[in-house]
């Protein structure tokens, strides 16, 4: 979690910013001309603060991962556009996006299924470091121990396959890979979903100790309010491919605007206390 | 090691089983090689009791099988009546030229399948992978015959190759070069039906893997990381996606010796196609008994390749 001065901050000048995104799946049915269209997402103007943790809630089915896809540039928007670090990003070429890249990386839900299985853990850190040049020879091994002891994990692991890992140290795994870029904006589509409570706890501590130490600035995509209500700067609210609400967590857990929002803080179940007692522990 | 000889040993006792099933099928079936002798007036029922006995078919058929089974064991496989000669020195002439024709044509099909494959996978959902699918299905539907009559009647109307055969009448006076030149032009026809025939399953074999394994995560996150589109295609998604594709090759060696049958009797390619066909007709028993055997053999090493070939290719079938 930001401080208020920094949250303040955060609202004059974002880090990540759409405007008007908006965004079709058409499906084709194999027997018929049918098409069917999909808004995933309908003008969506939103905006993510520099060193502070946003949330993008809602139900499932809401846009929110689409929304995500779009920030990290691996799928294309419709119509609107993306700024990054105040330069429009959406309609950069492919020479443009390679060099972006690593400035935004992304963890995803399925930890299982986002880590090449063929590959052993310390390839797969040290993969992107070497696509990007930034690391050569003895020294990408070297690296890839140190990010996996930066995220929990023993560097004797280095040779164990994503198989061989359980569900949490999975996602930490894809965490150190996503870290090894030194990336600004990491989103995190679902990454704390599927994990039990206190492993989702241990992951959420680590998540800001890096903050922290790195200066990160996080897209929390989750449908677990409880969660973010424990650790989000700002929140946004999606339904039905729209950003219906937006703004600091106190506001919108506190005077939430649209009834969807309302509808969304009745149902919400809370790991509160695991958390709570997860991270006196941690920091003690 | 000990997985390896386990599937060596049922191997073996597969290959009794089929023998054994071989040896009851071909006797159930009315009618022997020397029956047609009965008619041709010239030659007495003496004679033909006395080949009858010379060659053991007045044996009970486990008597016959006993002999046999000796016979592979000499190495001989049995005796043809037709050829007069052991079975092996004939099977071993045909078995070479089936394989030649085969490892070639299943050569040419996976070198084109699995770039091809990758690519429809790439597009998918394009008019491409349409265009890729329709075409595929097209093949699918034609017989493996009306493909090979089809090049068949455009190569005697063009004369651009040789319509049938393995080489011309003066190979052996030709030189060197031109022998290998003469070859490869018998080779065109027969390998492009089969690689025609094999082909559209092969490519949807590969497209389907591929396309599972793109919509992966990891596929994205590879994205993610910034990393090309080709080697994301054929360094992250092609392994990944090559284990039923592995399993599909050992398929593909399985059917070396008995996939081009009906092809070498239309083409008349002096495979084992011809020599079981002739055999069949003529109750030539052990050179059929020695050609599903020899068939049998490589059905039981394509799977075994495999396997082999699957432990070395995936590192996860080793821990898991």
């Amino acid at each position: 979690m930001g401080t208020e001065a920094a949250t303040g901050s955060a609202v004059r000048s974002a880090l990540v910013e759409a405007r008007g995104l908006s965004k079709q799946y058409v499906q084709r049915s194999p027997f018929s001309r049918k098409r069917f269209v999909i808004d995933a997402l309908i003008d969506v103007d939103f905006r993510v603060a520099p060193t502070c943790l946003t949330a993008l809630v809602g139900e499932s089915g809401s846009g929110k991962s689409t929304l995500a896809g779009c920030l990290a540039l691996l799928e294309k928007p419709d119509r609107g556009g993306i700024w990054f670090a105040g330069n429009e990003v959406s309609g950069c070429g492919a020479r443009e996006l390679a060099a972006l890249r690593p400035r935004i990386q992304m963890v995803f839900q399925d930890s299982a299924g986002a880590l090449n299985p063929r590959l052993p853990a310390g390839q797969l850190i040290a993969e992107p470091l070497e696509i990007q040049g930034r690391e050569t020879g003895k020294n990408l091994r070297a690296r890839a121990c140190e990010l996996m002891e930066e995220v929990g994990l023993s560097a004797d692991w280095v040779d164990r396959r994503p198989l061989e890992f359980s569900g949490g140290q999975r996602q930490r795994l894809a965490l150190a890979r996503a870290l090894a870029l030194k990336p600004e904006f990491l989103i995190l589509d679902e990454s704390l979903s599927g994990l039990d409570l206190s492993t989702q706890a241990q992951i959420l501590n680590l998540l800001l100790d890096l903050q922290a130490r790195h200066a990160l600035t996080y897209l929390l995509v989750s449908h677990d309010l409880g969660l973010v209500g424990q650790v989000a700067d700002f929140v946004a609210v999606m339904h039905r491919g729209a950003v219906v609400e937006q703004g600091t967590r106190q506001d919108v857990f506190g005077r939430p605007a649209h009834p969807h929002t309302r509808q969304l803080l009745n149902s919400c179940r809370g790991i509160e206390s695991a958390f709570r007692s997860a991270r006196s522990g941690g920091r003690s | 090691m000990k997985y390896l000889e386990r599937r060596v040993v049922h191997g073996m006792l597969l290959l009794i089983a089929v023998s054994i099933l071989c040896f009851l099928f071909a006797d159930l079936a009315p009618g022997s090689f020397f029956d047609e002798m009965k008619l041709n007036p010239q030659i007495s029922s003496e004679t033909v009791a006395a080949l009858r006995s010379q060659y053991g078919l007045d044996q009970p058929l486990p008597v016959r099988y006993g002999r046999w089974v000796k016979s592979v064991l000499r190495g001989d496989l049995g005796y043809s009546f037709a050829y007069n000669t052991p079975v092996r020195s004939l099977l071993v002439i045909r078995a070479r030229n089936t394989l030649l024709l085969t490892t070639s044509a299943t050569l040419v099909a996976w070198l084109i399948a699995i770039p091809l494959g990758v690519w429809i996978a790439s597009r998918s959902g394009g008019w491409e992978e349409r265009l890729a699918m329709a075409g595929t299905s097209f093949f699918l539907s034609v017989p493996e015959l009306v493909v090979a009559l089809v090049l068949l009647y455009w190569v005697v109307r063009t004369h651009a190759l040789p319509a049938g055969g393995m080489m011309s009448v003066d190979f052996d006076d030709l030189g060197a070069w031109a022998k290998l030149c003469d070859l490869a032009a018998h080779f065109v026809v027969p390998v492009t039906v089969l690689v025609l025939a094999s082909l559209p399953i092969l490519i949807r074999h590969v497209r389907a893997s591929m396309v599972e394994v793109l919509g992966a995560q990891f596929i994205q996150a590879a994205r993610g990381h910034g990393i090309g589109r080709l080697r994301i295609l054929f360094h992250y998604a092609l392994p990944v996606a090559a284990n039923p594709l592995i399993s599909l090759f050992g398929l593909s060696l399985a059917g070396l010796l008995s996939s081009s049958l009906l092809v070498e009797v239309v083409m008349g390619w002096p495979g084992l196609g011809p020599l079981l066909l002739e055999a069949s007709i003529s109750r030539d028993v052990y050179v059929v008994v020695g050609a599903v055997m020899a068939s049998t053999l490589f059905m039981i090493l394509g799977g075994i390749l495999a396997d082999v070939m699957l432990v070395v290719v995936d590192p996860r079938v080793r821990v898991e």
